[in-house]
């Protein structure tokens, strides 16, 4: 069995990593599926629907202790929604677990008309998101589900950056009286969150303060962002804001209205298509208020997305503690 | 519970209803209406446990119309019930009403939103997984249309209730062999219907979609216990009303004055045949 990945992209993120006493994690689907069990275990209503994905959804402990509350559909996306739209219209609080690529793709006219417009509280679950899978090629990606999720009435839309986010939402989501995508990535990641401040949902985090630039990031890539400003901070001496956005739906709004009038510069960082994703709702807002600092917007390209795992199409793309920084230095000077 | 002869007043008079709040907002599904409608004259006035006075009981039946677009054959049989006033259909697709031109939860004893074709199955699978799961004695039934039958997504859930048994499971088939295009065996064919829900695991019966009687007593039956049940209806597209029985071109046809006013004198005619015969 090799080493699990390290979340660090470079020995020199790694250094910095060490220096803030960062502390490596799980991976949320990890956590995802700890914090299931446990809530599923006192209230029977709680159900996992799968769609062949008990494994990759770490869900197998889940259907031992539970079996009557793992409801297996087969490999069927689109029914894995529909019926867990019906169970939640019954009074159950169904968590819908497949990989995001197929998940918010194929049955996204269930999540849409299904889960969204008829209100029923179902919890989608992504798993293996953004470029997880990012050997398997453009077939296992999920780069386009926060712009086709934004673009639905009626769905919260959440991207945990640690293990403490993960928690978080989880546990809101199972008490949510609306339908609530989550979206989770499979690689281990250290904890970022201070556990002091209590997570609230729908309210962006902030990790470290600062005025030169505002580095705005979401789910896997919020560990490079928070790097970013240690690294900017003892090398260039420029004192970033780290907000960690843990939901792209409804958006802290507030939090990046002060991030742009408090800020010279933003930066927003996403394992997503920049069409559509974080960066693009933060600009909307960003243009319509009356502050107007430069902005970057991190991401993937709207171009046939390079193969490889995490860390080296992450590398490829820049979303790295680097990649993060050369973007703020271009933006200040 | 009403007399045969009370539910074939019913049948065209809500054939009158349907056509009157159509001619009304210009627009409306008549042909899949008038095919399904003597099934939900049946299912509401006779099978299903619903009461307008309390339509959240959990304890209620669940109906799911898949083939939405026949809401306003759903919309009449609901205000017969009691679920609105019946002056409520007046604002039939008129803006900002929650008469739409489909499902919606906004309106009272509508279960779910739907529309698009493909839907109905798998959430009525889902509900019955839930009535299971709490050995409930309240059912499911839902509405599909004969077209709507090359959605792949009825597949998935045809494939899951049988292997989920859920007895308490009943989907109808309104198989008027149209669909907007022309006849479904032409545009794309489906049968043997009979062997391919058979193959997938359910109790399968055809019935004559408006024969009351027969519905009555096909839905009214136990159910094959372990097996998810359909009915393949055998109706026709836009019945009751001669010239547009069987008739693709009615799929959304609203009636001139001059159709109008020929449809209710055919209707009008069997009423008054009906109450000769009651009397
Ligand atoms: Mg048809």
């Amino acid at each position: 069995m090799s080493a699990p990945a390290s979340p660090m992209h470079s020995p020199e993120a790694a250094r910095v990593a060490a220096r803030l006493g960062l502390r490596p994690g799980r991976a949320n689907i990890d956590v995802f599926a700890g914090t299931l069990l446990a809530l599923a275990r006192a209230d029977r209503n709680i159900l996992a629907v799968t769609s062949d994905s008990r494994g990759s959804g770490k869900l197998v402990p889940f259907g031992d202790a539970l079996p009557a509350q793992l409801i297996e559909v087969g490999i069927a996306e689109q029914n894995l929604v529909g019926i867990a739209a019906g169970l939640a219209s019954c009074g159950k609080k169904p968590f819908a677990v497949s990989p995001a690529c197929f998940l918010t793709a194929r049955a996204l006219e269930q999540v849409k008309n299904d889960a969204a417009y008829s209100d029923n509280p179902v919890v989608l679950v992504g798993i293996s998101a953004g470029v997880s899978y990012g050997a398997l090629g453009t077939t296992h990606h999920s780069l386009h589900d926060f712009a086709a999720l934004r673009a639905i009435n009626n769905l919260t839309i959440m991207a945990p950056a640690d293990n403490f986010e993960t928690c978080g939402a989880v546990r809101h989501a199972a008490s949510a009286a609306h339908p609530v995508y989550l979206r989770f990535g499979k690689a281990p990641l250290c904890d970022i969150s201070n556990p002091a401040e209590p997570f609230v949902a729908g309210k962006a985090r902030v990790l470290c303060d600062g005025a030169d630039a505002a580095l705005i990031a979401t789910g896997e890539t919020v560990i490079h962002a928070r790097l970013a400003a240690a690294y900017l901070r003892e090398t260039a001496g420029i004192a970033c804001r780290v907000l960690s956005v843990p939901a792209i739906k409804p958006l802290d709004a507030p939090a990046i209205l002060d991030a742009a009038r408090e800020c010279r510069a933003l930066v927003t960082v996403e394992e997503h298509m920049v069409s559509g994703g974080l960066g693009e709702a933060c600009a909307a807002l960003v243009a319509q208020s009356p502050h107007h600092p430069r902005m970057r917007l991190l991401g993937i390209p709207d171009e046939r997305t390079v193969t490889g795992s995490q860390a080296e199409i992450f590398r490829h793309y820049g979303l790295t503690m680097e990649g993060v920084a050369a973007a703020v230095h271009s933006l200040l000077f | 519970m009403h007399t045969d002869t009370e539910l074939a007043r019913k049948s065209l008079l809500y054939r009158r209803e349907i056509l009157r709040v159509i001619r009304r907002a210009g627009a409306g599904h008549t042909g899949g209406d008038l095919s399904c409608i003597d099934i939900l004259n049946v299912l509401y006035n006779r099978v299903l446990r619903v009461a307008p006075a309390d339509f959240s009981d959990p304890d209620r039946d669940r109906y799911v119309q898949s083939k939405g677009h026949s809401v306003e054959a759903l919309y009449v049989v609901l205000a017969d019930r009691g679920f609105f006033p019946a002056a409520a259909l007046d604002t039939l697709s008129h803006y900002r009403s929650h008469f739409a031109g489909h499902p919606t939860r906004d309106v009272p004893g509508i279960e779910q939103n739907t529309g698009a074709l493909g839907h109905g199955l798998p959430i009525a699978t889902g509900m019955a997984i839930a009535g299971k799961l709490d050995s409930a004695a309240w059912r499911v039934f839902t509405l599909l249309g004969d077209g709507e039958l090359a959605e792949g997504s009825n597949w998935e859930a045809a494939m899951a209730a049988a292997h989920y048994k859920l007895d308490n499971l009943t989907a109808i088939v309104d198989c008027n062999t149209l669909q907007i295009t022309g006849r479904t065996r032409d545009v794309m064919g489906n049968e043997p219907l009979d062997a391919k829900w058979a193959a997938f695991g359910w109790a399968v019966r055809r019935v004559p979609g408006h024969d009351l009687g027969a519905l009555t007593a096909a839905l009214s039956s136990p159910p094959e216990p372990g097996r998810p049940r359909v009915f393949v209806a055998d109706t026709r597209k836009g019945s009751g009303i001669s010239f547009m029985e069987d008739a693709a071109r009615w799929h959304h046809g609203v009636p001139t004055d001059d159709e109008y006013k020929r449809a209710l004198a055919e209707l009008d005619a069997r009423l008054a045949q009906l109450e000769g015969a009651a009397a």
